[in-house]
């Protein structure tokens, strides 16, 4: 391995690699065997973070950023014009190997600009996880992404080598990818996520019947939205992002801020900040459908289609739903504590736990870790301290971001910095 | 009157020194390290001497009352090595033995909450040195990493190590407790060291390190750099995450 060869095409293609925010190694079963290198079962550690704050679990980086196609949101596209490289595949299995040996890693998330064609390009990155497993008998967390229109059986392949596939499918709405990404369609992406659904779905049924079933992705498969790219609303997300949560059953959607990065009169300038607060929101969205037995019609609908920026959509959700409340911390069933806003599933673990042995009060609730601010207006306990006047939901609002100012105006203008 | 007793510092000893309390139904008790004893002006001490048969009944005692995930909770908050940690974990096991059913959760009682407030920052120890722990390859062969954590984690962070490093020969060294784990391809031992003089823990010097570790190192630190999302930087946030006194270990923060 030639040093400075690697250290060149390192910059260059985890700088390309950089706007996928995956960086999730979880959700495998894969243990080591035969002992050799690595344990993918117990992973999902971030080894460390990046300057602005993000997790970094895998080496993530583009087999090549050469590309066919002209997506006008990707760095990569062929009409950007910017240094090409491209890694040889025993120089990615090289630094996979040599940083987890060193702990800095917990995996692989290889992606790649299209070369030649879709099934040319899939066929490289298979040819890298699967040396990884059979040559260096490497046991730690692959993520492959999936190429637009590779074959299925080059598809097949991927999942007996990856632990996770994804495809990105980046823009949220068929007009907008047509407008931004002209030589691509929907059912590029939707044919190799298809086919990996089906394959997980027979893995798991011959599992049951034959034990020694090879593996197939056993962590599933994610995507990958562009927020704020395209201009559309957060229902049309959000609602394209339950589509695909439904039909492909996926493990998880990311949503990413755009990073203007062009000049294209068809998207945001450069200079433009990076809607941050409001892939947050899209996140705890995400969270309260998955986690917490929420719809996504309860949360978005024709009267309802943004989210909030001030408040998280769990307090929108009830400040639109007061007749729900006050709920009886001691007598609620698990669905409605959790949809007491400032009370964590934790909490509400926590409390179902700890109302068997007695009565709860607000001493003990504030031991548990409820966020008094928020939740004070949504919820009576064993005290006869709590809130008596018939307040409307504008002034709950105002009080609860009155007492929470230095969180939320710090988060807000944390925004507003990066116009600066 | 209370009584006080002292012991060596190892866990067997502590839960030793609380059947002690037990069969001497003692009313009230204080249990300290031996290095950190003081004669007491008033009260009684005794010397506790460590016995494992004694030490397991304690502990199989407790694990008939609870799940195995809580009474790991008696370990963890043991290795948080605070200096009052035996007496709250004493009065734990206390309400546990006096009650009917299982209270190990019952975070209502002050002494079962602050044990496992204990064990949350002993765990959270735990996972971070699973992270920021950073191997460097020495010249005969060895990864090795120091580190200095705030609590004594070692013993936690050995199976996590030794389930995934299987193929290669790793030393973890506790600097501020003089003590490390070293995997040797067949099983994990614990070991002392004498470090050399010349040694600083803080740097690669190519006297103690093999010179391609120099060369992934800055691979590492490349790539630290270059996955990097400029119009996004939110330092507050990545020092949360990684604070300041974890840095003189991570490779990618040098
Ligand atoms: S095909 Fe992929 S890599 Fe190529 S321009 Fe489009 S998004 Fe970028």
């Amino acid at each position: 391995m030639s040093f400075q060869r690697v250290q060149e095409k390192l910059n260059i293609l985890a700088d390309a690699a950089k706007y996928d925010v995956s960086c999730s190694s979880s959700g495998s079963n894969r243990t080591n065997k035969n002992k050799g290198l690595g344990d993918a079962s117990a992973s999902g550690i971030c080894h460390t973070y990046t300057e602005d704050g993000r997790c970094v679990s895998l080496l993530k980086i583009l087999l090549t950023n050469h590309c066919i196609f002209d997506c006008a949101y990707c760095v990569t596209r062929k009409s950007n014009d910017i240094k090409r490289a491209a890694f040889k595949v025993q120089e990615v299995v090289d630094l996979t190997m040599n940083f987890y040996r060193r702990n800095y890693i917990e995996g692989l998330f290889l992606s790649s600009g299209i070369f030649k064609s879709a099934d040319y390009t899939m066929e490289r990155l298979v040819a890298v996880a699967k040396k990884l497993r059979l040559e260096e008998n490497f046991n730690g967390y692959i993520h492959l992404k999936s190429i637009p229109g590779a074959s299925d059986e080059l598809m097949r392949e991927a999942g007996l080598y990856a632990d996770r596939l994804s495809v990105n499918i980046e823009i949220p709405t068929e007009k907008g990818l047509k407008l931004l990404a002209p030589d691509k369609n929907r059912a590029d992406f939707i044919k190799p996520m298809e086919k990996v659904k089906n394959e997980i779905i027979q893995y798991k049924s011959e599992k049951k019947i034959i034990r020694s079933t090879p593996k197939y992705a056993p962590a599933g498969q994610s995507t990958q939205m562009i927020v704020g790219a395209s201009g559309e609303n957060d229902m049309q997300i959000m609602y394209t992002s339950n589509y695909f949560y439904k039909n492909f059953n996926l493990k998880r959607v990311y949503y990413s801020g755009y990073v203007p990065i062009s000049y294209d009169t068809r998207l945001p300038q450069i200079g433009t900040p990076v809607p941050m607060l409001r892939e947050n929101r899209l996140y705890q969205t995400d969270w309260l459908l998955r986690f917490y037995g929420f719809n996504i019609e309860e949360i978005l609908n024709e009267q309802n289609q943004s989210l909030d920026l001030d408040i998280d959509p769990k307090l929108g959700w009830a400040l639109r739903n007061m007749h729900e409340f006050p709920v009886d911390i001691n007598k609620a069933d698990k669905r409605m504590l959790a949809r007491i806003p400032g009370l964590g599933m934790k909490s509400v673990f926590k409390i179902l736990n700890a109302r068997r042995y007695r009565q709860l009060n607000w001493d003990h609730l504030k031991a548990i870790g409820v966020a008094f601010n928020r939740a004070q207006y949504f919820m009576v306990c064993a005290s006869n301290q709590f809130e008596k006047r018939d307040l409307t939901p504008e002034k709950i609002k105002g009080l609860i971001l009155q007492n929470s100012k230095s969180k939320y105006t710090s988060m807000l203008s944390n925004q507003l910095n990066l116009f600066g | 009157m209370e009584t006080t007793l002292v012991y060596d510092g190892t866990f067997d000893g502590f839960l030793t020194c609380v059947f002690m309390a037990y069969e001497m139904k003692l009313k009230a008790v204080s249990i300290v390290k031996e290095k950190h004893f003081q004669e007491p002006m008033f009260g009684n001490w005794d010397l506790v001497n460590t016995e494992p048969d004694k030490a397991n009944r304690v502990w199989a005692g407790l694990k008939k009352k609870m799940s195995a995930n809580e009474l790991q909770r008696f370990y963890y908050a043991f290795l948080s090595e605070k200096p009052t940690v035996e007496n709250t974990i004493y009065q734990a096991i206390l309400y546990v033995f006096q009650s009917k059913n299982n209270v190990a959760s019952d975070f209502g009682n002050v002494h079962i909450l602050q044990l496992s407030k204990l064990t949350k920052n002993v765990s959270r120890e735990k996972h971070r040195m699973e992270a920021f722990v950073r191997f460097k390859l020495t010249k005969d062969g060895i990864y090795f990493a120091n580190i200095e954590p705030d609590f004594n984690v070692l013993p936690l962070i050995k199976r996590h190590f030794e389930k995934r490093y299987a193929d290669q020969k790793w030393l973890i060294y506790d600097l501020s407790r003089k003590y490390g784990i070293y995997y040797n391809l067949e099983s994990v031992e614990l070991i002392s060291l004498e470090l050399d003089r010349n040694f600083d823990p803080s740097k690669t010097s190519t006297e103690f390190f093999a010179p391609i570790e120099l060369e992934f190192q800055q691979l590492w630190q490349d790539y630290f750099k270059s996955t990097n999302i400029k119009s996004r930087k939110n330092m507050k946030l990545h020092i949360q995450h990684v604070p300041k006194r974890y840095w003189k270990y991570l490779s990618e923060k040098q």
